[in-house]
């Protein structure tokens, strides 16, 4: 599904991807963990495409493809979803009308006929009710005056419908309380399958309780120092980040 | 209220430039109207003077008042200075060197006899005129260059009892209502420019809606300038009477010439007690080339009255096109309880510049405007709202609400508030909000991450910054303006 290879990505002087190796296989889901500034958005922002980052060394491969060769929109035609730290708000765009122009684009480049305003509807009435999402967000331009959980909730919903093959969920579970958590983390248990991977970045232990991955990274100084299964977590929940610190100094040092 | 520097275009050449056939094919692909028809025209030499004025009335065989009405205009143009205070960046014109008068030759005398060349023309501009393609619902004066070419659906009005023609016919058929209205909402001396087309305007639309009518169908009229080196001055005049309503649209477009052209119009609105006035505009005259070459100077006087209580004039803008626009369709609310409106899209791309805005004149009792003005620029577009709210002694209770939000997309481009507010009754509420904001980064990112490529994505951006305008368009038009403004602002980004 996803392959990253010695991948390292530089923002203006900085270098904040170091050489980081990552691999997905179809229906795993993996979380990457680390203390601020270790890279997490940088990379979930890289694999989505965004400009502004230069990658100077490595390669990511998805499904076959070079990865980084592709434009932003062929990203997402081809399966690839990030879930934004901060949705964007794009004010007078109603939100229905945002995410088909988005489905229709997306099947295009796929070479499927698009969907019409009815179809289009029942799909989205059909994916509302397994969210319980309220329809009044379907109504209001794309997040615009949306509360931080509605935000949030939004960018599942915008998953449930373009059902990606590889979603990315950059802290999706930062700034909301239990209740939206756990609601958060409902949508994306409710779209996992065998084909469908996610990768999940987070700050904290929390989501993961309720998501229940198949493999924790660590993310630190721009590489994956730690890998392992959920218990790494709540290693990490107990220790704090540094104690990674400490057990990856000598690594690093060699 | 933005303060963000301007960077001046330099001077416009106005020599003609040889184009290579493929970059004038790639220019005629953006500019789809931009096509000459040869038609064979009967035109005055260039120049003004008073034997021009006197000409002018004289092929419209009008009456003495019309032809001395036109000459105090004349006589008073020549005291007068072109305005400075604008914006923008105006290479002088010369007057002398433009040919006020031009008109196909074999003018029909219905659109059974219209040239097939004509009708071949607005077919493209997609504005049939013929009897079986006809716009449903819709009736439509043609006006090409310097006189009306024909107008549908008459009979249906005449029988509603709505007089839809051109003004030249209806100072033969109507002269009193012409008499009493013309320049009685734009006196001959209002303005340079009004003054110039009080002396000059050769033809236009006439509307009159009786009392107690509600015009069954949309009004419009479609402008285009078609001969080289000619000015376009049009004259409208619309009456609403008591309780009468009517929503009228007018289009412009022009062929792409390397030289400027001079399009002064004045547009007059006259509404009675509890009468209504929509007033639409889809401008797409020829913006120039990228380089600022070419391109129509649009400099326009729309003024509405609302002479009686409970009337309302609602003015509704989309200015894509020329190479610079000056225009404030303006509201005097006199009566009790009446109402103006003004929506605006201006866009401005390449080294467009738009001095536009409105002015609203409370004087009546609890009269009520409203302003929502939305100014895009982009290239090296020069965008400036300006806008004049004002509450005299007598308009006790009046209210006013302006909207005012630029954006900007790209680094070169500029956008300019000028909010005027005078307050003379204490009992007015005025407020004015106002916004700058770019197209961002993270916006594009976000449409892009979703599927949506980015050509698409800054059309939906920009269609979501105009929503509140566009709603007021009607339907037809909302669609034509959407796509007007994707075409504009094609390599916007990137």
């Amino acid at each position: 599904m996803l392959k990253i290879d010695n991948l390292h990505v530089r923002a203006g002087n900085r270098e904040i991807l170091k050489g980081l190796n990552l691999e997905v296989a179809p229906g795993e889901v993996h979380a990457i963990m680390g203390p601020n500034g270790a890279g997490k958005s940088t990379l979930g922002h890289v694999l989505a495409g965004r400009e502004g980052y230069e990658v100077t060394a490595g390669s990511v491969t998805y499904q076959g493809k070079d990865l980084l060769a592709l434009e932003p929109e062929e990203r997402a035609a081809e399966g690839l979803f990030l879930a934004f730290q901060y949705p964007v708000e794009i004010p007078g765009v109603n939100n229905t009308y945002f995410l088909r122009a988005a489905l229709n684009a997306q099947r295009k480049h796929r070479g499927e006929p698009e969907i019409d305003s009815m179809g289009f509807l029942k799909l989205v009435r059909q994916k509302l009710s397994v969210l319980h999402i309220k329809d009044e967000l379907l109504n209001r331009a794309v997040n615009v005056g949306f509360s931080g959980g509605e935000k949030k909730r939004n960018e599942i919903f915008q998953l449930a419908v373009l059902e990606p093959t590889l979603a990315i969920l950059d802290e999706t579970d930062s700034g909301l309380d239990i209740d939206a958590l756990k609601l958060v983390a409902e949508g994306v248990n409710l779209m996992r399958s065998p084909e469908r991977s996610f990768l999940v970045v987070t700050h904290y232990q929390r989501l993961l309780d309720h998501l229940q991955p198949d493999v924790v990274h660590v993310l630190a100084e721009g590489r994956i120092v730690e890998s392992g299964g959920p218990e790494l977590a709540r290693e990490l929940e107990q220790h704090g980040y540094a104690w990674v610190k400490d057990r990856i100094a000598p690594g690093a040092a060699a | 209220m933005s303060a963000i520097p301007r960077i001046d275009p330099p001077a416009r050449t106005v020599a003609p430039k040889p184009l290579e056939a493929g970059v004038e094919e790639a220019l005629n692909r953006r500019y789809e109207a931009g096509f000459v028809t040869d038609i064979e025209t009967e035109s005055l030499p260039p120049g003004l003077s008073e034997e021009v004025v006197r000409a002018i009335s004289a092929k419209k065989n009008e009456p003495e008042w019309m032809t001395e009405w036109r000459l105090k205009a004349y006589r008073h143009w020549l005291t007068m200075t072109p305005p400075t205070w604008a914006k923008l960046q105006i290479a002088p014109i010369d007057y002398q060197a433009i040919s006020y008068f031009a008109a196909p030759k074999n003018a029909p005398k219905s659109l059974d006899e219209i040239d097939p060349k004509l009708l071949e023309a607005y077919d493209k501009l997609g504005v049939p005129l013929h009897e079986r393609a006809r716009l449903a619902g819709i009736a439509v004066d043609a006006v090409f260059d310097s006189v009306s070419v024909g107008t549908t659906y008459k009979d249906e009005l005449k029988k509603a009892g709505v007089i839809f023609c051109s003004i030249s016919e209806a100072l033969h058929e109507h002269p009193e209502l012409v008499r009493r209205y013309l320049g009685s909402v734009v006196p001959v001396g209002d303005n340079y420019f009004a003054a110039l087309n009080s002396a000059v305007f050769s033809d236009g639309s006439f509307v009159f809606v009786p009392k107690g009518v509600r015009c069954p169908m949309e009004l419009s009229t479609y402008f285009r300038i078609n001969a080289g080196h000619t000015g376009q001055f049009e004259r409208t005049l619309i009456i609403c009477e008591e309780k009468a309503y009517v929503s009228y649209l007018e289009g412009c477009t022009a062929p792409m010439r390397d030289q400027n052209q001079l399009h002064a119009a004045v547009v007059e609105l006259v509404a009675l007690d509890d009468a209504e006035i929509k007033y639409s505009t889809v401008q797409n005259w020829y913006p120039g080339d990228e380089n600022g070459v070419g391109g129509i100077y649009n400099f326009v006087t729309k003024r509405g009255e609302c002479r009686g209580a409970r009337s309302k004039i609602s003015w509704t803008q989309v200015e894509t096109g020329s190479a610079i626009t000056w225009k404030y369709p303006s509201c005097v609310l006199l009566g009790d309880d009446s109402v103006g409106e003004f929506y605006s899209v201006a866009l401005t791309h390449h080294r467009q510049q738009a001095d536009t805005g409105t002015k609203m004149v409370h004087i009546g009792r609890n009269t009520r405007s409203t302003i929502v003005s939305k100014g895009i620029s982009a290239g090296r577009g020069q965008n400036t709202y300006r806008g004049l709210v004002k509450v005299e002694k007598t308009a006790a209770n009046a209210r006013n609400h302006t909207q005012c939000d630029s954006l900007l997309i790209g680094k070169r481009c500029g956008a300019h508030t000028f909010p005027y507010i005078e307050v003379k009754n204490a009992s007015a509420t005025v407020e004015h909000e106002a916004t700058t904001s770019k197209i961002s980064d993270d916006q594009l990112f976000y449409c892009r991450a979703r599927g949506i490529g980015e050509e698409d994505a800054v059309s939906l951006i920009v269609d979501g910054f105009c929503k509140q305008v566009f709603k007021e368009l009607p339907m037809e038009f909302a669609v034509e303006a959407k796509k007007l403004l994707d075409l504009s602002l094609e390599g916007a980004v990137g």
